[in-house]
C-alpha cells in the first residue's frame, strides 16, 4: 500500500483553511475536477496551495464512460490539463453515464450491463487512460432501479472491465450497502467476490432513507456520518484485502473539519487493526 | 452506433424531464431518485450562481423560476460554475411587472461568476501612461484585463440594486429601499479581479463605451473619438485614469496600424 495515501477527505471550499493547515501522516484530499475546469482565479489558486502540502485525487463525475457516446474530447482535454498541472496521486471515474446529445445531467445514471455496454465502456476507459497517460480507477455506483437487460453481474462486469482495459477500481462501500438494500442482494457476498487486487481506492460515506419510502429506499446522500453497517463492511473488506487508500466523502450537512478528521482516523484504525489481525 | 443503448438513454432523459418513468421502469420508486437528484442539483447550482436574485425574490419564488429554467435549458457544460446562460431571459418572461430590474440583476450575477473564473493576468499599473508624450497616446491600444467585465443598463439603476443585494450590506439595502422609482436612471457596472476577490464599482455609459472600444482592439485615438461622438463633453483623461486605477487593463501596445 502507498503509505502517503493512508486516508483522505473530500475537499469542500468551506474547509479550505483547515485543510491547508492540517498536518497528518497520509492525509490527502479529493476533488471533482469539473469544479476546477476554469481558466483561472481563486479556485485554482486554492487547489495549488493544497497541492503544495498534500497529495490530491481527481474524482470525475462527467466523463459518462458507460454512455453510448465516446468521452467528450474537449472535456477530456480539460481533465488532461488538470492532471498535468496537479499531478494527482489518483484519478477516478464512475461506471455511469451523464451526457446525451450535448446535455449534461448532473447525476450518475444507470444502464444495463450488457455485452455491448462492456465493450463500449472498456473502449471509453481505454481512451481516457490513453489521453491521460495513466491508469484510472472506476467506481461502482449506487443503484435505485432494477433494470432489464443485464448480461453481467456487477462484480463480474467490473473484473472483466479491469481485464480488458487495465483500469483499477474504486470500491465505494456505502454504494454497495445502499444498492444491496435497494435491490435486495447480499452486500457481504458482493464484497467477498470483489476483485481486491484491482482496488486502488475505497470510498466511505453516509446515506439517508428516502423521505417518501423510508428505509426501503436508501439514498447515497453523503449528508451523514458513515453508518455502522458500512463500517462493518469496510472492516470485513480490509481484513481480506488489506488496507487501501480510503476517503471519507461528505457533501451535505457539513460538520466541522475536525469531525471529518475523526472519521478519517477511524478508517485508519480499522485498516491498521485489520492488518494486525491478518498478520497474526 | 449502438441504437439500443441510445434508445435507452433518450427514453431515460425524456423521463427525467417528464412526469412519468421510462417504459419498463414504471412502478419503481427509484426512478424518482434520479429525477430529484438531477433537478435539485441544477436548481441548487442556479441558487448558488445568482445570489442577488435570490435575495430580491426570496428562495421559494427563485427555486420555482429556476425549475422552469432547468426544464427548458438543462446544463451543457459539466463545470456548473458556468450554468445559467439565458437565465436573465427566463426571468424576463417570469418576473412580475414591478420587477423590471430582475434580468439585469441576473446578468450582473453572471458577470460576477465570469470574472471569478476568468484567466489570471497581470494588472496594468495605474501610472502606465504617465510620462509618455501625449502625441503617442492615440496610437496605443489598452487591453482589458481577462477578468474585467462591464455592462451599461439603460433607464434602470441596476448597479445599485445588484450591488446592495449581492453584498447584503444593510446601509446599501436601506438606501435602495428609500430610492423613488420615479427617479430611476440608467447605471452601469465594472467588475474586476485584481487579486483573488472580484470587486465592482459603478461605471457610466461613456466608461462602458470606452471599454467596449478597447475590447474591440481600437487604439486610444479611435476609442476616444467613438466615446466623444456618443457622449459629448466627457472628461476622457479622468475616465481613463479611473479605469487604470480600477485595474481594468492588463497590457498596452502600439497599434499595428498607422
Amino acid at each position: 500500500m502507498n503509505v502517503s495515501l493512508a486516508a483522505g477527505l473530500g475537499l469542500k471550499p468551506e474547509h479550505f483553511d483547515d485543510a491547508l493547515a492540517a498536518r497528518a501522516p497520509g492525509l490527502w484530499f479529493e476533488v471533482h475536477p469539473e469544479n476546477y475546469m476554469v481558466e483561472g482565479g481563486p479556485r485554482l489558486a486554492w487547489l495549488e496551495a493544497i497541492r503544495r502540502h498534500h497529495p490530491l485525487s481527481l474524482h470525475g463525475v462527467s466523463l459518462s464512460l458507460a454512455g453510448e457516446a465516446p468521452p467528450d474530447v474537449p472535456q477530456l482535454r480539460r481533465l488532461a490539463a488538470l492532471v498535468h498541472r496537479f499531478e494527482p496521486a489518483l484519478v477516478s471515474e464512475h461506471l455511469a453515464w451523464s451526457r446525451l446529445d450535448g446535455l449534461y445531467l448532473p447525476d450518475l445514471l444507470p444502464c444495463p450491463r450488457s455485452d455491448a455496454m462492456l465493450r463500449r465502456t472498456a473502449g471509453h476507459v481505454d481512451a481516457v487512460q490513453q489521453a491521460l497517460g495513466r491508469r484510472i480507477a472506476i467506481e461502482n455506483p449506487s443503484h435505485y432501479l432494477r433494470l432489464p437487460g443485464h448480461d453481467w453481474d456487477e462484480v463480474d462486469f467490473l473484473r472483466e472491465l479491469t481485464r480488458r482495459s487495465g483500469c483499477g477500481l474504486l470500491l465505494d462501500i456505502n454504494n454497495v450497502h445502499v444498492s444491496a438494500r435497494n435491490l435486495g442482494f447480499d452486500a457481504a457476498g458482493y464484497l467477498d467476490r470483489f476483485p481486491a487486487e484491482a482496488v486502488m481506492e475505497i470510498h466511505l460515506a453516509g446515506h439517508s432513507a428516502d423521505p417518501l419510502h423510508g428505509e426501503r429506499l436508501l439514498i447515497d446522500s453523503h449528508d451523514a456520518p458513515v453508518a455502522p453497517q458500512v463500517w462493518a463492511l469496510y472492516t470485513r473488506f480490509v481484513e481480506r484485502a488489506g488496507p487501501r487508500p480510503t476517503l471519507i466523502e461528505r457533501d451535505g450537512h457539513l460538520p466541522a473539519f475536525d469531525t471529518l478528521m475523526a472519521e478519517r482516523a477511524r478508517a485508519l484504525e480499522a485498516g491498521a487493526a485489520a492488518s494486525a489481525r491478518s498478520l497474526a | 452506433m449502438n441504437t439500443a443503448a441510445r434508445g435507452f438513454e433518450r427514453d431515460f432523459v425524456a423521463a427525467l424531464f417528464a412526469g412519468t418513468a421510462p417504459a419498463g421502469l414504471a412502478g419503481q420508486p427509484g426512478f424518482a431518485v434520479y429525477r430529484n437528484t438531477v433537478h435539485k442539483s441544477c436548481i441548487d447550482t442556479l441558487e448558488a450562481n445568482f445570489p442577488a436574485v435570490v435575495r430580491l425574490v426570496g428562495r421559494d419564488w427563485f427555486r420555482a423560476a429556476a425549475a422552469r429554467h432547468v426544464r427548458a435549458h438543462p446544463p451543457r457544460d459539466p463545470c456548473l460554475l458556468r450554468y445559467g446562460e439565458g437565465f436573465d431571459d427566463t426571468l424576463a418572461r417570469l418576473a412580475p411587472g414591478d420587477l423590471p430590474y430582475l434580468p439585469g440583476v441576473a446578468a450582473l450575477d453572471r458577470l460576477w461568476s465570469a470574472a471569478h473564473i476568468a484567466a489570471d493576468a497581470p494588472v496594468l499599473p495605474p501610472d502606465a501612461l504617465s510620462g509618455r508624450p501625449p502625441r503617442t497616446l492615440p496610437a496605443l491600444c489598452l487591453c482589458p484585463h481577462p477578468a474585467a467585465r462591464w455592462r451599461w443598463f439603460e433607464g434602470l439603476p441596476i448597479h445599485s440594486i445588484w450591488s446592495a443585494n449581492r453584498s447584503g450590506d444593510a446601509v446599501a439595502l436601506a438606501a435602495l429601499a428609500a430610492l423613488d422609482a420615479r427617479a430611476w436612471a440608467g447605471e452601469g457596472t465594472l467588475l474586476v479581479r485584481p487579486g483573488a476577490q472580484v470587486r465592482w464599482q459603478p461605471l457610466d455609459a461613456a466608461g462602458c463605451a470606452l471599454l467596449d472600444a478597447c475590447a474591440r482592439g481600437d487604439a486610444l485615438g479611435d476609442a476616444a473619438a467613438a466615446v466623444l461622438h456618443a457622449h459629448a463633453g466627457v472628461d476622457l483623461a479622468a475616465l481613463l485614469a479611473r479605469l487604470l486605477r480600477a485595474g481594468a487593463f492588463t497590457s498596452l501596445h502600439r497599434s499595428p496600424l498607422p
